[in-house]
């Protein structure tokens, strides 16, 4: 087609084509809630099934049989003190002092490392006392609810590691920056499910 | 469709019914997208040709509302009939014509899907049967049902609509036959292998001729009991008929608890230790043994 | 009595539970080739897949479709995959089809039970999961990945590696459900697996568990792409384009995808509680310990309701675009339109539990989810009134897109009837489980979701590949489907009022064998549609050249049509703005001219093998789980992750198209032809 030029000039009063490149605002932010927001549906099924289930002990033990509410309200307490650290993170990243938030990532994560290690005793010590998820519903749906949250921080963690490797490399440009905030809402939502976890499984569990 | 049991004649009727309401919206739909797909084809030149067209508040009430007004009266339709036909209640009438006679208690079945055939236990007349149940003309049936295995549903076409089966759980389904004959019942909800085969036949006899049937029943050299239902539970395909002319006291209680066998808890001695905290530690299938294995992890 | 040992476990018990801890449960039992059918089918499979691969390897493209095709994160391209998947797969499960009629038709007529229980059973688990997963969900993907960022303007979505990411977990879960076909088993469950049968005490082999990790990596995908999805909708729309202006196609992407991400979640969560229960000895859903099978039913339908409005939903987009431009005309009641999508998204999870109204809930319950399903019903009917009124005064040009709109128009109706009627809970007392049932949702499935696809097909098939599809066969194939579904699923509604109950095998009853018999003719109806489709695209392929179009062949209205046929990789070189709804109609009537100068380079993301790689790691660990060997799930597994976080490393994943490239693009306007 030999068609004269037509720049991209208004026709009509209309201007109908952009002549800039367009900059779309990157939707990772927004595409993160969302998975979030699955990831809440996924856990909002185990919480209803532990709703359901909660109460069948099969005639076998009950939660006031073998929750140690001490050493779990040492858990909860790591698990929200790694939020606020990692609060203190994102400040300093906000700030550009990159090995200030290095260290305040490296203490969140050893928080939810110390967070994992309560979880692994408490699964051993279950696991001694026989009380194991094919023992009845109520263990089933408890063992499948905290192992989930569990695993999620596990994997918080190894991302903390790839994320503390990749802003050594690069710094912290803005893709990192973004990734940072990323883990930073994932960090918090599994606090949140925690508080969850730990006031519906938990404390109802040995005060009712 | 052509039942002869009561509750099965208004479960037609209402399809009827229902069917005709919606005939209302949807035969002018299709009467319409025929007619504007001749009227406005484009061949036609002459039709007129409003290409900006695109809005009509008074269409749109009526687009909105006909269906809505359908769909208010079919609501009401469904609210009273679900009502008067749950499964769970007991029969209001004997037939269109015939109100229910206070002093006739429905007869008693006890039904028990199993893989894959079905026990009826008449605990009123102490007998059993597999793959063959009766009932009397005009007298309401009160089925209980439950399953040894796994999901199923009773079904019995002539004489009313279908209900689950669930091992471990008790449903009930009210109906009546209304006339003598030979029905047909089955499983209407796929269960495994053995699915296509579990059927059975529905008798409704008058009353001489039931107490002829529960006396042939009765005088069969074979009873129900704890171990007996145990080789009957396992697994069969295609069963002929069978008889049993007692059936071991509160053994009932035991299938719908899913305690028949001799070391089994059952589940409402269960369901109670667990409203009353649980059994603790003590409690576990394998308590004081060793769960250093993995055989703890099946829990058996 | 039968030989029950063999009907009843089955040849799963041949496959050996024994775990070796190198092969798992892999051994030389567990290939079901005693079976001449499955042996026949083994046999055409490897020479289809060998010819398949001879062809590539001797026109040495295996190169050209690495690069071009399965790295790529075109969306235009990966539509394009979704739709070659879902066709072959379409084959797969019709075929499924075709055997269940013959076999129903002669067992009924009492003259050859020729599949046994035992296989028939599988082969309608198989045909349900796979038009539902493998066929119907990658069409609607394939379509919502293609037409919608070419709607909102856009040149890619949000996230173009994850959308091939998407892509390659939906081609994984195909891959594990075609193994089964030959590798040991699949599940003799029905299509949604309803324990306590598909646990492992009533289903020890391997099918359930094919069915479940097959679902699962699918699954993720599916969510994935619907988040994808959502943001390039809320955030890539052209400048000017607000909520009200947007094309009805991507406002039902959009409430589509809400919906996909607001219920995948479930089944990924209840799917992954089953297989907890057969891998971990769980008591989510057994019958002992206090586990609850309700749960799974209740929990599966939260899921498998909207399931059902995720089908069709972007259908109705397909008809509510192709009904204004074939009848030269805006859309009737746009704003209903739209406001009638949201409601049936919203209603779509109040209703699960008219799926089962006959497990023993109350009359207060049964009669309000009876009655939230009926009222969903009012939009839907509204939509209907909707297009009615957009052909009224217009023009209406019968091409094969709206001759297919018509055929749904009349053909889903009666489905939505039969439907509502079910919703009547005594009614569903006497037709649940009944074939009233499977020709009501094949009434609404073939004729929404299907008819949907193929006028979709017809609609856009010019705008991908700048030439028009064969009439003829195009013709051909529709009298085929239309036909044959009304022979093939009129007896089935008969036959349910009749009370004979889906998924039987056997009968003992000759008298149901004539409408047995016609439902068979009619499935061979439809096969000649399915065939005449695929030698419709053979024929207008090859005769491309006789059968090119231009950019806008059908007078569209929507900004898909105003660039070119096929598109650029970039979509638009300048991004059009948008003053109205139908915008490029307005742009047309404004004399809007497509620029030729003024281009800048334009921002492109590059491709990438991650998405491929790892979803073939996550192939094994599947196939390594389903068989129990451990070590190769593990490793699969770690392989999978290793990867995934060695994508996060390549920070090098956009480049810019030099404006010479752009320039040449545009002005050279190459002529429109299937990529070479």
């Amino acid at each position: 087609m030999a068609n004269p030029t037509h720049p991209a000039e208004p026709v009509d009063g209309f201007d109908f084509y952009v002549a800039e490149d367009e900059h779309h605002e990157p939707g990772t932010m927004l595409g993160f809630w969302m998975y979030l927001m699955s990831d809440s549906l996924i856990f909002g099924i185990l919480f209803a099934v532990y709703a359901v289930l909660g109460a069948n002990y099969a005639a076998g033990p009950a939660p006031s049989d073998l929750f140690e509410i001490e050493k779990i309200l040492l858990a909860t307490a790591f698990l929200l003190l790694s939020s606020i650290t990692y609060g203190f993170a994102v400040i300093t990243m906000q700030e550009g002092k990159q090995k200030a938030m290095m260290l305040w990532l490296i203490v969140t994560g050893v928080f939810g490392l110390g967070f994992l290690a309560m979880e692994v005793m408490e699964f051993m010590h279950l696991a001694h006392l026989g009380a194991v998820p094919g023992v009845s519903a109520f263990l089933s749906s408890f063992w499948f609810l905290v192992g989930t949250h569990g695993l999620h921080v596990a994997s918080g963690v190894v991302w903390l590691v790839v994320l503390l490797i990749q802003v050594q490399k690069h710094g912290l440009t803005p893709a990192n920056k973004r990734r940072i905030l990323c883990l930073s809402l994932f960090w918090h939502f599994l606090d949140l499910i925690w508080i969850g976890v730990f006031s519906f499984v938990y404390l109802t569990g040995v005060l009712l | 469709m052509n039942p002869v049991g009561d509750v099965a004649s208004q479960q037609a009727d209402l399809i009827i019914y229902a069917t005709v309401l919606m005939l209302i919206v949807i035969v002018p739909v299709i009467a319409l997208t025929v007619f504007f797909a001749m009227r406005y084809r484009a061949s036609e030149k002459e039709r007129t040709y409003e290409p900006e067209w695109d809005h009509s508040v008074s269409l749109e009430i009526v687009i909105w509302s006909v269906p809505l007004a359908i769909i208010i009266m079919l609501a009401g339709l469904t609210w009273v009939a679900t009502h008067r036909l749950d499964p769970y209640a007991d029969l209001t009438r004997i037939s269109a014509t015939q109100p229910i006679d206070e002093n006739v208690t429905p007869l008693q079945v006890q039904v028990v899907a199993m893989d894959w055939k079905w026990l009826f236990i008449y605990p009123e007349y102490n007998i059993a049967t597999v793959n063959e149940m009766a009932t009397i003309v005009d007298r309401p049936v009160e089925l209980k049902l439950t399953a040894t295995t796994v999901m199923n549903a009773f079904y019995v076409p002539d004489m009313v609509g279908m209900i689950y089966a669930m091992a471990g759980m008790e449903t009930e389904l009210n109906g009546v036959l209304n006339s003598e004959g030979t029905y047909e019942g089955f499983a209407s909800h796929y269960n495994g292998a053995g699915f296509s085969k579990m059927r059975f036949d529905v008798q409704a006899l008058d009353e001489a001729g039931f107490a002829a049937w529960v006396a042939d029943a009765q005088s069969v050299p074979q009873d129900l009991t704890r171990a007996t239902f145990e080789q009957l539970e396992q697994p069969s395909i295609d069963d002929d008929v069978a008889y049993y002319a007692s059936v071991e006291d509160g053994l009932w209680r035991r299938i719908v608890n899913m305690c028949v066998g001799e070391d089994t808890m059952c589940m409402d001695e269960m369901m109670m230790i667990d409203a009353m905290g649980g059994g603790g530690l003590e409690g576990m299938p394998d308590a004081g043994m060793d769960h250093g294995d993995n055989a703890a992890m099946t829990g058996h | 009595m039968a030989d029950v040992t063999n009907a009843v476990a089955g040849h799963s018990a041949e496959i050996t539970n024994q775990v070796h801890w190198f092969w798992g449960k892999l051994s030389w039992d567990i290939f079901p080739f005693y079976d001449p059918l499955i042996l026949g089918t083994f046999i055409v499979t490897i020479l289809l897949g060998v010819s398949v691969v001879g062809f590539v390897t001797y026109k040495r493209l295996w190169g050209y479709l690495w690069t071009e095709w399965f790295t790529s994160v075109d969306h235009k391209k990966i539509g394009i995959m979704y739709m070659i998947l879902a066709t072959v797969m379409l084959i797969r499960g019709f075929s499924d089809a075709i055997l269940m009629r013959i076999h129903q038709a002669l067992a009924s007529a009492g003259i050859l039970e020729f599949l046994p229980a035992y296989h028939y059973d599988q082969v309608f688990t198989a045909h349900g999961v796979i038009m539902i997963f493998f066929v119907a969900m990658p069409f609607i993907t394939g379509f919502m990945n293609y037409i919608m960022p070419l709607q909102i303007g856009a040149r890619d979505v949000a996230f173009p590696f994850l959308n091939n990411f998407s892509f390659w977990l939906t081609f994984s879960g195909v891959v594990l459900i075609m193994l089964s076909l030959f590798v040991g088993e699949f599940a003799a469950t029905g299509w949604l697996a309803f324990p306590p049968l598909s646990g492992l005490e009533f289903s020890p082999g391997v099918g359930v568990d094919y069915y479940l990790w097959s679902l699962n990596i699918a699954g993720i995908g599916t969510t994935l792409s619907g988040i994808n999805l959502i943001v390039t909708i809320v955030k890539m729309r052209a400048p000017g384009m607000t909520w009200m202006k947007m094309p009805i196609f991507t406002w039902s992407t959009l409430v589509t995808n809400v919906l996909i991400v607001a219920s995948f979640p479930v089944l990924t969560a209840t799917l992954a509680l089953l297989t907890a229960d057969r891998y971990l000895g769980t008591h989510f859903f057994t019958n002992d310990s206090g586990g609850n099978a309700m749960m799974y039913i209740n929990l599966i339908w939260i899921w498998g309701h909207p399931e059902v409005y995720i089908l069709i939903l972007p259908v109705f987009g397909i008809f509510s675009e192709i009904v204004p431009t074939f009848t030269r005309k805006r859309l009737f009641g746009y704003t209903s339109m739209v406001y009638a999508l949201c409601v049936i998204t919203i209603l779509s999870y109040l209703v699960w539990l008219h799926h089962f109204f006959t497990m023993g809930a109350g009359a207060d319950v049964n009669s309000f989810f009876g009655i939230t399903t009926m009222i969903i019903s009012i939009p839907t009917g509204a939509k209907l009134f909707n297009w009615l009124f957009t052909m009224y005064k217009g023009r209406i040009h019968f091409e094969l897109p709206m001759m297919w709109v018509i055929a749904f128009m009349i053909t889903f109706t009666i489905g939505g009837m039969t439907g509502v009627l079910l919703a009547v809970p005594p009614a569903d007392y006497v037709l649940h489980n009944s074939l009233f049932l499977v020709a009501h949702f094949h009434n609404v499935i073939i004729g929404g979701v299907i008819f949907g696809i193929f006028a979709g097909i017809n609609y856009w098939w010019p705008k991908a590949f700048g030439f028009y599809l064969d009439t003829f066969w195009g013709k051909v194939s529709f009298y085929g489907w239309v036909g044959g579904f009304w022979v093939a699923f009129m007896p089935l509604y008969i036959l349910g009022l009749m009370g004979v109950t889906r998924r039987l095998s056997q009968f003992e009853d000759t008298s149901y064998a004539p409408l047995f018999a016609i439902a068979a003719v009619g499935v061979f109806m439809i096969a000649l549609g399915v065939v005449a489709f695929v030698v419709q695209i053979a024929v207008s392929i090859k005769n491309r050249e006789a059968l090119a179009c231009g950019n806008d062949p059908w007078e569209g209205r929507t900004l898909e049509w105003s660039t070119t046929s096929p598109p650029p990789y970039y979509n638009f070189a300048l991004t059009p703005r948008v003053y109205a709804l139908d915008a490029w109609q307005h742009m047309k009537e404004n004399g809007a001219k497509a620029p030729t100068s003024g281009f800048v380079p334009i921002h492109m993301p590059k491709p990438t093998a991650s998405g491929l790689v790892i979803s073939g790691f996550m192939t094994v660990m599947g196939f390594a789980m389903i068989w129990h060997i451990w070590w190769l799930a593990a490793l699969g597994f770690i392989a999978s992750v290793a990867w995934g976080i060695a994508h996060t490393f390549n920070y090098d994943r956009d480049y810019h198209v030099p404006l010479d490239e752009v320039t040449a693009i545009e002005t050279g306007r190459p002529v429109a032809v299937l990529a070479e």
